[in-house]
């Protein structure tokens, strides 16, 4: 398979064992297979803390796996590629950065010369309608528009993969939906593909293609459900298709076991 | 009543009663600045006062009125040591230059170890062992080594402000947002851009309080050097008023002193407002 034609994201038995400040070894992702097409938007939901963060950080190079490969565009990955966006749960901006600054930031780390990546920059802005906030500093904006520069700082990068990690879920509940339909129409034009982990069900649903429910941890791929909900998607409306609901009630049924695992271990570890 | 009238009415009652909260405010502001100096007045009067009826020795303590006096003879004549001003000048000029030599180093020490594990774990107990050392003793050390002139007295200043400065560096370069050195990364940045686009940047609120304090301290350095030996400066004033039974002399240096420092600690001020336009302001502070 040559790199053309190879899947975006191949994982193959990958773990990840981790040291705590105890001493003991601590598994956060056990024998991990999961292969994820090019273009494709893939959801990633588990009970919380089962380790679904961690199998981010073994694509983005972030972390290596302790054992297993991880493979993106069929290359073995090999510390942080260019390849790679990532947007975090807490909106990992520079404060001390004006909003286009810290849109230019990713082309300027990459050696971009300074008149394109602000052209680049703007253009991003313009998308996520942020344009006349551009001389703003981060703590005078809202915590959606926040988010919308972090995705433009991602986006600007043009990357390949995408990476996200509960990226909508310090937000409220009406400003999520809206960014949820920003986040679908701007990934529509880039073909980029998407990992997109979340503890929200619904919000699984209503974005990907594919959603893979984890196990209680040591996380691994417990079942890939496909959605084949049509697109383009308004979120608030396809949760009312019969079709969700349906899909909704089938992937709990599997989710819901994991979670009462969790649950019951919680209450024997305060116990 | 129209609608109309109404409103108006109500905006007249908004306006008069605006204008009454920002009467009330100034009318505080003339309040609290009035007992300051009220407070100032009865502190001095009674110094005054004491003095003069000889409750207190006026020899020991000297007395307000004479205090002003020998400021003013130093002002007009210059002291015994040349003019004020140019004792003055020595003492700041080597402060200044203490505490911009100690303030480098510590800020860059600071950062290369908080971002070089390998260092930090190496020399941490060194730098340990040599902050619980009290630096002042280093003074004679510093006189004997480079003489009377200024460069005794940088050297004791870059000691007392080293420490401060390298640990708030090295505590600000190992509390950088875990998620936001990991973002640079993906998007791109090198180690170098990581410690100069990203640690710097987060550590210079931490640097920026002890850039305060070690003023302070750069000038504690240069006074204690210029009173144990010295040709030049304020301290020396100290130590010839103490030689010469001239309380007043000791007092007057004092008052000096505080005016300089007050005023190198207003132009920091100023320059960190400008450099954090970044940061929110603070709750209850105007901007």
């Amino acid at each position: 398979m040559n790199s053309e034609t190879s899947p975006a994201i191949e994982l193959r038995g990958a773990s990840k064992a981790f040291r705590t400040p105890s001493g003991t070894l601590h598994t956060a992702v056990r024998d991990l297979d999961l292969t994820i097409g090019r273009g494709e938007f893939v959801a990633v939901v588990g009970p919380t803390g089962c380790g679904k963060s961690t199998t981010l950080t073994l694509v983005s190079g972030l972390e290596e796996p302790t054992e297993g490969e991880v493979l993106v565009a069929g290359e073995p990955v090999r510390g942080i590629g260019d390849k790679v966006g990532f947007v975090f749960q807490q909106d990992a901006v520079f404060p001390w950065r004006t909003v286009l600054s810290n849109v230019m930031a990713g082309p300027r780390f990459r050696g971009v010369a300074k008149p394109e990546a602000k052209e680049r920059a703007r253009e991003w802005l313009a998308r996520v309608g942020l344009s006349s906030f551009e001389d703003r500093y981060p703590h005078q904006l809202s915590g959606g528009q926040r988010k919308r520069v972090a995705l433009a700082a991602t986006f600007v990068n043009d990357p390949e993969i995408l990476l996200m990690d509960e990226p909508f879920s310090a937000l409220d509940v009406q400003t999520r939906a809206l960014m949820s339909d920003e986040l679908l129409e701007l990934w529509a034009g880039t073909g980029a593909s998407v990992v997109f982990v979340t503890h929200d069900l619904e919000e699984s649903i209503a974005l990907a293609d594919k959603v893979v429910v984890m196990t209680a941890g040591p996380a691994t791929v417990k079942e890939v459900f496909e959605i084949g909900l049509p697109r383009p998607r308004k979120v608030e409306q396809v949760r009312l298709e019969p079709r969700f609901v349906e899909i909704y009630r089938e992937i709990w049924s599997s989710l819901g076991e994991e979670v009462r695992i969790t649950r019951e271990r919680g209450a024997l570890d305060v116990a | 009543m129209s609608p109309d009238t109404v409103t108006a009415s109500a905006a007249v009652i908004g306006t008069d009663r605006a204008r009454a909260r920002a009467r009330a405010a100034r009318n505080r502001t003339y309040l609290v600045t009035g007992s300051r100096i009220a407070v100032l007045l009865a502190v001095v009067g009674l110094w005054e006062w004491l003095a003069r009826t000889a409750v207190i020795d006026p020899f020991n303590f000297s007395m307000p009125s004479k205090i002003w006096d020998q400021i003013r003879t130093w002002v007009v004549d210059g002291t015994a040591q040349g003019s004020l001003w140019e004792q003055i000048w020595y003492t700041l000029y080597e402060a200044l230059l203490g505490w911009v030599i100690g303030v480098f180093a510590g800020v860059v020490l600071g950062i290369a170890l908080g971002r070089v594990r390998f260092a930090a774990d190496v020399l941490g107990p060194y730098i340990k062992v040599l902050n619980a050392l009290p630096r002042i003793v280093l003074a004679p050390i510093f006189l004997i080594w480079f003489g009377l002139g200024p460069a005794s007295k940088v050297a004791s200043a870059v000691v007392l402000v080293f420490f401060p400065v390298f640990f708030n560096a090295f505590q600000g370069a190992r509390e950088v947002d875990r998620d936001l050195v990991a973002n640079s990364r993906i998007l791109g940045a090198s180690n170098r851009q990581v410690t100069l686009q990203v640690v710097i940047p987060s550590a210079t609120s931490w640097i920026f309080t002890s850039l305060h304090v070690s003023f302070g301290f750069a000038l504690i350095g240069a006074i204690v050097g210029e009173y144990i030996g010295a040709t030049k400066g304020l301290g020396l004033l100290v130590a010839a008023s103490q030689g010469t039974f001239n309380a007043a002399g000791v007092y007057a240096a004092m008052v000096i002193l505080a005016i300089v420092a007050l005023l190198a600690e207003g132009l920091l001020t100023f320059l960190e407002k400008r450099l954090f336009r970044w940061k929110p302001a603070e709750a209850g502070s105007a901007r």
